[in-house]
């Protein structure tokens, strides 16, 4: 960031590069439709290009990349603007569907063991589907937590929270998830 | 049950704690556990957190079965596939950076334009013009005498030209015509 900031637009194309697949996967979970998650992606970077000037390396740039990014995600979601063209995962399958549903059951009609890869669909779609349901701000904390796997500083940092409340948040959105993923926990168990 | 936020829970753990009975002192100890569980199952506890929770987890089964299942669930989790960014992204992305403003430092706004610096060279040319235009004769006694006498004159003049008895007067003689009265005469 720093040489982003002496002007290097090679190290900006770096930070693009680097950063845009988990801050797209990251902002999907979130708002739940890909068209908007790109978008807002593109906000993040383009408010990092803006900032590069003033950017002072006091906290981890992750840090600084995921609370730009949060913050948007928090007020996409509250304010509703993309609620009417936001596809719901429970939709028929489109082209645009998040892991290539349609193309999947193609596959699916050749595969040996169609049934299988069915109940492979089920599951992914339950997981899915019950982190969908957590609240956001927990929401935002699961996936910073599991699929960014920031540190608890970072990710308390990010939420305006402190360590002890983003533990307790944590606790209280894996709980839900436990239950609402109670029958696959199960069959982890055996 | 145990101090953990479980009202709704109904899985293996709750059936372990009516099973085990742990009640009582073990309350306290599973509720101030429940923040750490996370952490644990994560591995980013600090080593006497890891230990404290091994010792309470050696002791409570309720709390090695909630253990147990958030393992399940983190694994369940890693199970969701990622997006692959579209192809038209970086594009857009480098068309928005370039067409954001170049960025302007606090020292630039004293570089002038080219139309001030324009503006400024004629405005310093006009002055030096001035400068070195001969300074005006200064005038003697009898000059501002005929000035001042001239003045009054001056002043009196919307008086005269708004005098209605003198709109009554003939027109004067143009001096055209009076060069024609002059030689029809001699004619």
């Amino acid at each position: 960031m720093l040489d982003v900031k002496a002007g290097d637009e090679q190290s900006f194309a770096l930070l693009l590069h680097r950063y845009r697949s988990p801050l797209i996967n990251f902002l999907y979970r979130m708002v739940r439709n890909r068209e908007q998650a790109e978008d807002l992606a593109q906000e993040v970077f383009i408010r990092v290009y803006r900032a590069r000037e003033d950017y002072v390396p006091s906290a981890k740039f992750t840090t600084w990349l995921f609370r730009i990014a949060t913050n948007l995600a928090l007020n996409s979601v509250r304010d509703n603007r993309y609620q009417r063209m936001e596809i719901s995962l429970d939709a028929p399958v489109t082209t645009d569907a998040e892991d290539g549903d349609e193309k999947t059951l193609d596959v699916a009609e050749k595969h040996p063991n169609i049934e299988q890869h069915l109940i492979e669909e089920a599951r992914r779609k339950m997981i899915r589907q019950a982190i969908e349901k957590l609240p956001e701000k927990q929401r935002a904390a699961v996936l910073l937590h599991k699929y960014q796997e920031l540190d608890y500083g970072e990710i308390s940092k990010i939420l305006e929270c402190s360590e002890s409340a983003l533990k307790s948040l944590l606790f209280r959105a894996y709980e839900t998830l436990r239950v609402e993923l109670a029958p696959l926990v199960a069959q982890q168990g055996k | 049950m145990t101090g953990l936020k479980t009202g709704h829970y109904k899985g293996a753990a709750g059936k372990a704690a009516e099973e085990g009975g742990s009640e009582g002192k073990e309350d306290m100890s599973c509720g101030r556990m429940e923040k750490k569980i996370v952490g644990y199952v994560d591995g980013r506890l600090k080593e006497g957190e890891r230990l404290e929770m091994e010792k309470h987890l050696s002791t409570c089964a309720v709390c090695q079965l909630r253990v147990n299942e958030f393992r399940a669930v983190n694994v369940l989790l890693e199970e969701v596939p990622m997006i692959e960014p579209s192809a038209a992204f970086d594009v857009r992305v480098w068309a928005r950076v370039a067409a954001e403003p170049a960025k302007q430092s606090w020292w630039a706004w004293f570089a002038p334009s080219p139309r001030v610096a324009f503006a400024a060279s004629m405005l310093v040319l006009a002055m030096m013009w001035l400068g070195s235009r001969p300074p005006e004769p200064s005038l003697n006694a009898s000059e501002v005498e005929t000035i001042n006498q001239n003045m009054q004159v001056l002043e009196n003049y919307d008086v005269i030209s708004d005098f209605a008895p003198l709109s009554e007067l003939p027109q004067p003689v143009q001096a055209d015509e009076a060069g024609d009265t002059n030689q029809n005469q001699q004619m």
